[in-house]
């Protein structure tokens, strides 16, 4: 028996414009309810939609990053149904002309190779309000999110395996973010995934497929990861039972996860499956798009994250690690970008993001270029280390000031007394000064007497002590074994 | 008053000679005179009408310009969004509904000084040809009380022909201005598709939906286009003023155009159910047009046959879309005897919605539902192109297309509830052009024994009414049908 | 395949119904499938016509294009967005509990 993991992926990506797509209200989280609404969006009598050009060119934006083909007309349909949460009674969406179509993304599978994955398209639409059940007797709906415009990206059922599903999910969503067209933010459900699962299984030359099944509501990778592998087990267990549990006779499901008990359970077969009824919009009009406006469109597309990673292993030689780490938004990848490119050494910078940039970035919950230090500041610092004009160790001091100044590195470090001294010639005659009042533990030393390394160790304190700590030890060591040879 | 064209009352009221609440007043007067018989209007707007006249009073009085409509009393059909009163588009569903914004129209009139008394009675949401379809009540034909106004915007025309105000707007989508102009005896224009913002017009047909001015004259109803028309960036379907300007539609209208050729329809003369009185008085309108120099050219539609069946697949199944928002839930009826949401909405819209709305949902549903999509919508779509070829192809050779508005003169009351079917069939002249997106007017031309007004159409091509308010002017111009309106 | 002079039945009826969410009486689905048969016998002429080279018209307008810039207008107040609401829960539309997942 043979048992192929069959998975096509559907994501939905909330686009970061400042209003919805068929209305001016804002588009925003932390309001109160059904105060960013109008007429357009409360679908009330009478109203009208007005697509929203910069949901459109977002929208372009990223199905170019994707290498889909656009096509120069487009269309909008209705797509008909009745949920609390969608006020016109249909959404407004694209059926067989969507904005683009036949792209692909490369993911890594389980092996850590590189897919191509099929995007077979990706259209734009509206997002519908929020309906939320508080345990009474009625729902509450709130229609703050209805007309958030919402970019469907559809796969080809390429994906083989949990893990490549995740990453997937992870490589789109760095994308998205990358382009600047939306936050994707999981938790906020700015991005969702939904995966549809089945297996293609052969035994004794027969070949059966079990029904596609379509999971909802997950809201976190490991989600993504935990419903494909349930229902790899699930489908193939239902199988065995009985043979005729297969898309032919079932039909297609959807399957809600229950992040509790980490199972996806039943929502809708396919006796329940809607007709939408789609049919052309007519109160919009085709959006024709010539090559002039993709070519201005094209140039919005900026680097991707994969291109960065590679750029970033290849060109300034940092481990496959870092630069995953490096890359984890754009915000951070352009911060090392522009150090290396105002002369900053790669490696030294890449330390300084990572090791102490991003923690705080972490810790204060924000971006790295609010954290409060300059790529000016960050490109000094990284220069004024490999320079010895500081200590590896005193960096850290150096970069927890630089958070709370507009200071350069440099000042701070001097402020501090933080400047190393690194001068030979200086140091070289400090050091002839303390062997010449040391000349007894000078002869043991050169002797190997066994008490030689605490000796040296006390030179070398003394050297410090008098250097008040500013000495470069490197160059002290060095100076210091030379003469005691 | 009351015999005064819309235009000579905004000229009085703009030098002084009339005030604006002597109008307004007049208005009032002649409403609770006739409504109670003719039953045109579901709301009064005292307060707010009668601000509205103090002002335009204080800004004449005072010098202050003023609009093109300054003072004068004006009736809307009430599918046109206020947020004074309610709009209920004649429908239980929206009985109580009260907008929280206004249409561009109604915009539009605010700021050319119009005075908006009321909303007028009309099919429901705008789905029928007699005003019978109203949930409320029926309006009367004021020419004869027991015969219906027609409609849907027979509310709008009744007020008009009632003398109750100067002008009304209507809505159009299969005939629902012009049909109802004839039936009562004004002037009714349905201008080009895109030509006025359908912002704030409750939607039935939305590709085939226009508002239009329901008035006395040519000239008035050319006037209050002058003030609706143009550009509305919230409409999409609005067209631009760089693809299409606003005309200056008054300036030239008394110009007859010379050598005029009209268009008369060959598969039109074949019809069966054409009353012969009105066949007489349309072709009494063309012998009058011969006199003044125009030629007849026989001209063909060779698909117009099938424009009822098209219209009655394109309509609907947009309207099952646009009517799909009254579910009961975040505004309109309610139903209260049921908890499960499923069955909210099945009893709020069988509650709130009456036979001929649920009838249209239902063919509209049909036709796009899946499997019928192909045969049914698609199939009138293809054929709404060969339509629309038709009559671009006649413009091409003619400068205007003439027939009657309607089959028939005013119905009694009932006559057709029956059969739904028979209702439709009367659309048969108006229905094309609204598919094609063509502007038309119907002005009257006639009177019958039963003393009944009978209607003339006339289609020009898109977006050239100016040509089409000349045309319609020179054959007004011949007769005094305008001073003709019932004594009531 | 579906053809417009395919007769309209009961079923056809009720199930048309359903996807409207229209509650009908017997009466009422007798009658309504009377009426609406009527309608889609005289609608059925439409098959007669050849329409293989004709491509469908949406819209009558030779528009396209009509975009908005992303600029924020005024909303309107949440007093005004619930002022029509059969029932309201605070800041909320109060409705009915849904009775398993109906959503698309």
């Amino acid at each position: 028996m043979e048992v192929k993991l069959v998975v096509g992926m559907e994501i939905h990506v909330q686009l970061a414009t400042a209003t919805k797509i068929f209305c001016g209200c804002k588009v925003g989280y932390e309001d109160l309810p059904n105060t960013n609404v109008c007429p357009v969006c409360l679908g009330l009598p009478g109203a009208l939609p007005v697509m929203n050009k910069k949901a459109y060119e977002y929208s372009v934006r990223t199905a170019m990053a994707l290498n889909c083909q656009i096509p120069s007309f487009t269309k909008w349909d209705r797509k008909c149904y009745y949920y609390p949460d969608l006020p016109k009674g249909y959404q407004i969406s694209q059926y067989d002309l969507p904005m683009s179509e036949n792209g692909t993304i490369e993911v890594a599978d389980v092996n850590g190779k590189q897919k191509s994955i099929r995007i077979l398209r990706a259209h734009l639409e509206e997002d519908a309000g929020k309906n939320m059940h508080d345990g009474t007797r009625h729902s509450q709906v709130d229609l703050n999110r209805a007309g958030t415009p919402l970019l469907e990206i559809v796969t080809e059922p390429d994906l083989r395996s949990a893990t490549e599903c995740k990453n997937l999910a992870t490589e789109l969503q760095k994308i998205v973010q990358f382009l600047g067209v939306s936050e994707a933010n999981m938790q906020k459900g700015q991005i969702r995934f939904e995966p549809n699962i089945n297996l293609i299984i052969t035994e004794d030359g027969q070949t059966y497929k079990t029904p596609i099944i379509e999971v909802k509501n997950l809201n976190s990778f490991r989600a993504i990861e935990g419903a494909v592998e349930y229902e790899s087990w699930r489908q193939l267990e239902a199988w065995k039972k009985d043979h005729n549990y297969t898309m032919e006779k079932c039909g297609k499901e959807n399957r809600g996860w229950d992040a509790n008990k980490n199972e996806t359970v039943f929502q809708r077969g396919k006796e329940d499956a809607h007709d939408y009824r789609y049919f052309p919009d007519p109160d919009l009009v085709p959006v024709e798009i010539d090559d002039a406006w993709k070519a201005s469109i094209r140039e919005t597309v900026t680097e991707l994250p994969r291109s960065y990673q590679e750029r970033f292993i290849t060109q300034y030689k940092l481990s496959a690690y870092d630069a995953a780490v490096l890359t984890g938004d754009k915000i951070t990848a352009q911060f090392l970008d522009d150090a290396v490119k105002a002369g900053a050494s790669p490696k030294r910078t890449a330390n300084i993001i990572t090791q102490f940039g991003l923690k705080v970035a972490n810790e204060k919950e924000c971006t790295l270029d609010q954290i409060g230090v300059s790529v000016t500041q960050i490109t000094e610092l990284a220069k004024i280390i490999d320079d010895g004009l500081i200590s590896a160790s005193a960096s850290q001091t150096v970069f927890e000031k630089m958070l709370n100044s507009d200071q350069s590195a440099q000042a701070i470090a001097k402020e501090n007394n933080l400047v190393q001294n690194s001068d030979s010639g200086a140091l070289e005659d400090l050091l002839d000064a303390i062997l010449a009042t040391n000349n007894e533990s000078v002869e043991k030393i050169k002797r190997g007497d066994k008490m030689a390394k605490k000796l040296r160790g006390f030179l070398m304190g003394e050297a410090m002590k008098q250097t008040k700590g500013q000495a470069n030890p490197q160059v002290l060591n060095k100076l210091l074994s030379e003469k005691l040879k | 008053m009351d015999n005064l064209t819309l235009i000579q009352l905004r000229d009085k009221i703009a030098t002084g000679d009339i005030s604006a609440m002597d109008a307004l007043n007049h208005t009032f007067d002649r409403i609770d005179s006739v409504d109670p018989t003719v039953k045109a209007y579901i709301s009064i707007h005292r307060e707010e009408a009668t601000s509205q006249a103090i002002y335009i009073d204080e800004q004449i009085n005072s010098g202050q310009p003023v609009g093109m409509l300054a003072g004068v009393p004006i009736a809307l059909k009430d599918n046109m969004i206020t947020h004074f009163g309610r709009t209920t588009c004649g429908s239980k569903m929206l009985e109580n509904f009260s907008a929280p914004y206004d249409a561009h129209v109604v915009e539009k009139l605010k700021a050319a000084g119009a005075v908006i008394v009321g909303k007028c009675n009309m099919d429901e949401f705008a789905m029928g040809s007699s005003n019978e379809n109203s949930a409320f009540f029926a309006t009367h034909n004021p020419w004869d009380t027991t015969r219906v106004p027609g409609g849907s915007s027979g509310g709008s025309a009744a007020a008009v022909a009632a003398k109750t105000v100067w002008g009304a707007l209507g809505s159009d989508t299969g005939g629902s201005i012009r049909q109802p102009a004839s039936f009562c005896g004004v002037v009714g224009l349905k201008p080009t598709y895109g030509r006025v913002s359908r912002y704030g017009l409750v939607a039935y047909g939305s590709s085939l939906d226009q508002i239009g001015p329901l008035t006395k004259t040519v000239s008035d109803a050319a006037l209050m286009l002058q003030v609706i028309a143009g550009h509305d960036s919230r409409d999409s379907t609005s067209i631009d003023e760089k693809d299409a300007q606003v005309d200056d539609y008054l300036c030239d209208i008394e110009k007859p155009i010379n050598g005029l050729k009209i268009g008369i329809v060959k598969e039109f003369m074949a019809s069966e159910g054409l009353d012969p009185q009105v066949a007489q008085a349309n072709q009494a309108a063309l012998d009058q047009y011969k006199k003044m120099g125009a030629e007849i050219i026989e001209i063909s539609l060779p698909h117009i046959q099938y424009a009822i069946a098209t219209y009655y697949l394109v309509a609907t199944a947009e309207a099952s879309g646009n009517l799909a928002r009254y579910d009961g839930i975040h505004y309109g009826h309610r139903t209260t005897n049921t908890e499960n949401v499923l069955d909210v909405y099945s009893a709020s819209r069988s509650e709130g919605f009456g036979s001929e709305v649920k009838r249209r949902i239902m063919l509209g549903t049909y036709a796009l539902s899946s499997g019928y999509y192909d045969a049914f919508y698609l199939k009138a779509l293809k054929v709404r192109h060969l339509i629309r070829q038709d009559i671009d192809n006649a413009l091409k050779l003619v400068d205007c297309i003439i027939s009657p508005t309607a089959p028939e003169t005013a119905f009694a009351m009932g006559a057709k509830t029956n059969d739904p079917l028979t209702m439709y069939l009367s659309d048969i002249f108006t229905i094309g052009v609204n598919l094609g997106g063509h502007p038309a007017i119907s002005i009257p031309c006639g009177i019958s024994k039963e003393n009944l007004p009978i209607g003339l159409q006339i289609i020009t091509p898109a977006f050239t009414e100016a040509k089409l308010f000349r045309i319609a002017r020179m054959f007004e111009s011949t007769n005094d049908f305008a001073t003709k309106l019932p004594q009531l | 395949m579906i053809k417009m002079s395919t007769p309209l039945t009961k079923e056809d009826v009720l199930k048309v119904a359903a996807l409207s969410r229209l509650s009908l009486s017997e009466n009422e689905v007798t009658e309504m499938t009377a009426q609406l048969g009527a309608i889609l016998k005289y609608v059925a002429q439409l098959e007669t016509l050849d329409t293989d080279n004709v491509t469908p018209l949406a819209h009558c307008l030779p528009i396209h294009n009509a975009l908005r810039e992303d600029v924020v207008k005024p909303s309107l107040s949440n007093e005004q967005a619930l002022s029509n609401a059969p029932q309201i829960d605070e800041h909320y539309f109060a409705v009915p509990k849904v009775l398993g997942e109906g959503s698309a």
